[in-house]
């Protein structure tokens, strides 16, 4: 299994002292090499599934599994993303996308090859010397992808990757990382609150409650062309979907 | 690549028409100071001003002159020139670490921070008197001066800045296996780096102030020193002398400083006019 939550609950002691229950009694199995997407309201607490998963704290009770062993912080397993690219400003592209590896004690000369070749296969070839504030959003994204692949992780976390770009660079880049994640064969766990690019883009979707979060339901995609999000786009098939996830999250009775 | 191609025309564009505008800039500037030169030297004159309360421009440059040969004016200007610069590195060193320190353990800058906002407001130039008392005539109390008032705005600017350093790209590097040192080094040092050289420039004005202010109230060196010679004797134009030349020391400074950070910050965006 490559990331299993096991009844996990994750308390906050908020500034004025009271508890914050995020997300209770959650859990799920994504298995390798499959993209799972989490959707539900914003403050349901996807975002804390993704840090505990990288090991930024750890669970109030309950346990989470990369690869069949616990996480007790930071790890090599896991790579995460977010909306923010978190390039650093000083650091042109190709470094940027170095830096996961510096911790490892990797030898400048592969490190640069292995960057490289990330580079590469997120079609950023030509702009390793480019700073950040150069390149347009969608590719900084990119460049956030390379340097997450890089490490060579079991897992990547995406924590609404897309929800700054405009909906064109957004629809080519959904198609982008599709297929470059299918190519790298990568267990990937997608969190979003855009039900369609859950749709475009999974093979099953994990629909979260308001806070605290629970795991309401499993949606299974049995759609073809995962790697390939603009051709799921024309299906029919992906409103039906949208349409489930929009009734499992009660949407209608909150639009008054 | 295509895009690569694409936006150097645009970088180019930029290069061409800064230029020109910052070419035009500097000659209204230089415009600007030939006019102040010619209305220093006419109008103290023509208003029937005395020398002693306003010299003009021909009287400083006679002047100048006398205090070159007489006054030892070279060796005098590079006396302040090396205690305003030492001060400066040494206050603001001191300043910059106790800074990263501070910004790195929340305990020690809640524990301390009264006391830095105390000193921070204390006007640092009254010091001047007590560590005279304390250190007699020397070069010691001018430095302290300048040490003193140069260590705050670095201080102050680099807490800050530690203080708000990006927590995701913070835990991100955490993420990444980095240790505490290689996070500060890797991302905290250089998210600071704008902050810091502003502080630097900050500083650098200040600097001038300290020594000068030590020169004026216990020294026998020094800018300050010609200018409080030069008001005893009511030498108007040997003050405003050292004034300039006290100008000159600082603005060098902040030049330099602005050079080294225009170097150090290039991946910084410009703003476009
Ligand atoms: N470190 C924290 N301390 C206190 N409360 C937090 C912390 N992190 C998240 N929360 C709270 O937990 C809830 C879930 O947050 P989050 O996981 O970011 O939601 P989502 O990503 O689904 O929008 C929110 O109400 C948020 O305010
Ligand atoms: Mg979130």
């Amino acid at each position: 299994m490559a990331l299993e939550f096991r009844g996990v609950t994750k308390q906050f002691t908020t500034n004025s002292g009271a508890v914050l229950t995020a997300i209770r009694d959650v859990t799920f199995k994504v298995n390798e090499g499959e993209f799972v997407s989490v959707v539900g309201p914003s403050g349901c607490g996807k975002s804390t599934l993704l840090s505990m998963t990288a090991g930024l704290y750890q669970p109030t009770t309950g346990e989470v599994l990369v690869s069949d062993q616990p996480v007790t912080g930071p790890n090599d397993h896991v790579g995460f993303m977010l909306q923010k690219d978190l390039l650093l400003p000083w650091r042109n592209i190709v470094k940027n996308i170095e830096f996961g590896l510096e911790a490892r004690g990797a030898a400048p000369g592969p490190r640069r090859e292995r960057a490289m070749a990330e580079l590469k296969r997120c079609h950023l070839a030509g702009f390793e010397n480019h700073y950040p504030y150069q390149l347009s959003g969608g590719m900084r994204q990119r460049a956030a992808l390379a340097r997450t692949l890089a490490i060579d992780p079991e897992i990547i976390l995406l924590d609404e990757p897309f929800s700054a770009l405009d909906a064109q660079t957004k629809l080519l880049l959904q198609d982008s990382f599709a297929a470059t994640i299918a190519e790298s064969g990568k267990t990937t766990l997608l969190i979003t609150h855009d039900l369609s690019e859950a749709v475009l883009m999974s093979d099953r979707i994990l629909v979260l409650s308001e806070r605290p979060g629970t795991v309401l339901t499993e949606i299974k995609v049995e759609l073809p062309h995962r790697a390939h999000p603009l051709k799921r786009r024309v299906m029919p098939e992906v409103g039906e979907y949208a349409g489930q996830i929009f009734r499992h999250l009660k949407l209608e009775e909150k639009a008054i | 690549m295509s895009s690569a191609t694409a936006t150097a025309p645009a970088v180019n564009a930029a290069a061409t028409t800064r230029p020109r505008e910052s070419r035009a800039a500097l000659y209204a500037s230089l415009g600007l100071l030939a006019l102040l030169l010619v209305a220093w030297q006419i109008l103290p004159t023509a208003l029937a001003v005395p020398k002693y309360i306003i010299p003009t421009l021909s009287d400083c440059l006679v002047e100048f002159g006398r205090m070159w040969t007489s006054e030892s004016l070279l060796a005098n200007t590079a006396s302040t020139a090396l205690y305003t610069i030492l001060g400066f590195a040494i206050g603001s060193a001191l300043g910059a670490a106790l800074g990263y320190l501070l910004g790195m353990s929340e305990f020690w800058e809640k524990v301390l921070s009264p006391y830095i906002l105390a000193l921070q407001i204390a006007p640092k130039v009254a010091f001047a008197p007590l560590f005279i008392m304390w250190f007699g005539y020397n070069a010691m109390p001018k430095l302290l001066v300048t040490v003193l008032i140069v260590f705050f705005p670095v201080l102050v600017n680099v807490l800050q800045a530690m203080r708000t350093v990006d927590r995701d790209l913070v835990n991100l590097a955490r993420a990444y296996n980095l240790s505490r040192f290689q996070i500060f080094l890797k991302v905290e040092m250089p998210s600071t780096l704008p902050n810091l050289m502003a502080g630097l420039r900050i500083a650098s004005t200040l600097a001038v102030i300290g020594v000068t202010v030590g020169e004026l109230v216990g020294g026998n060196t020094g800018l300050g020193f010609l200018i409080s010679y030069g008001g005893g004797q009511a030498n108007a134009a040997m003050v405003f002398n050292a004034i300039i030349l006290l100008t000159v020391i600082g603005f060098l400074l902040y030049s330099a400083l602005v050079r080294a950070e225009t170097r150090l910050l290039h991946y910084l965006p410009k703003a476009q006019f």
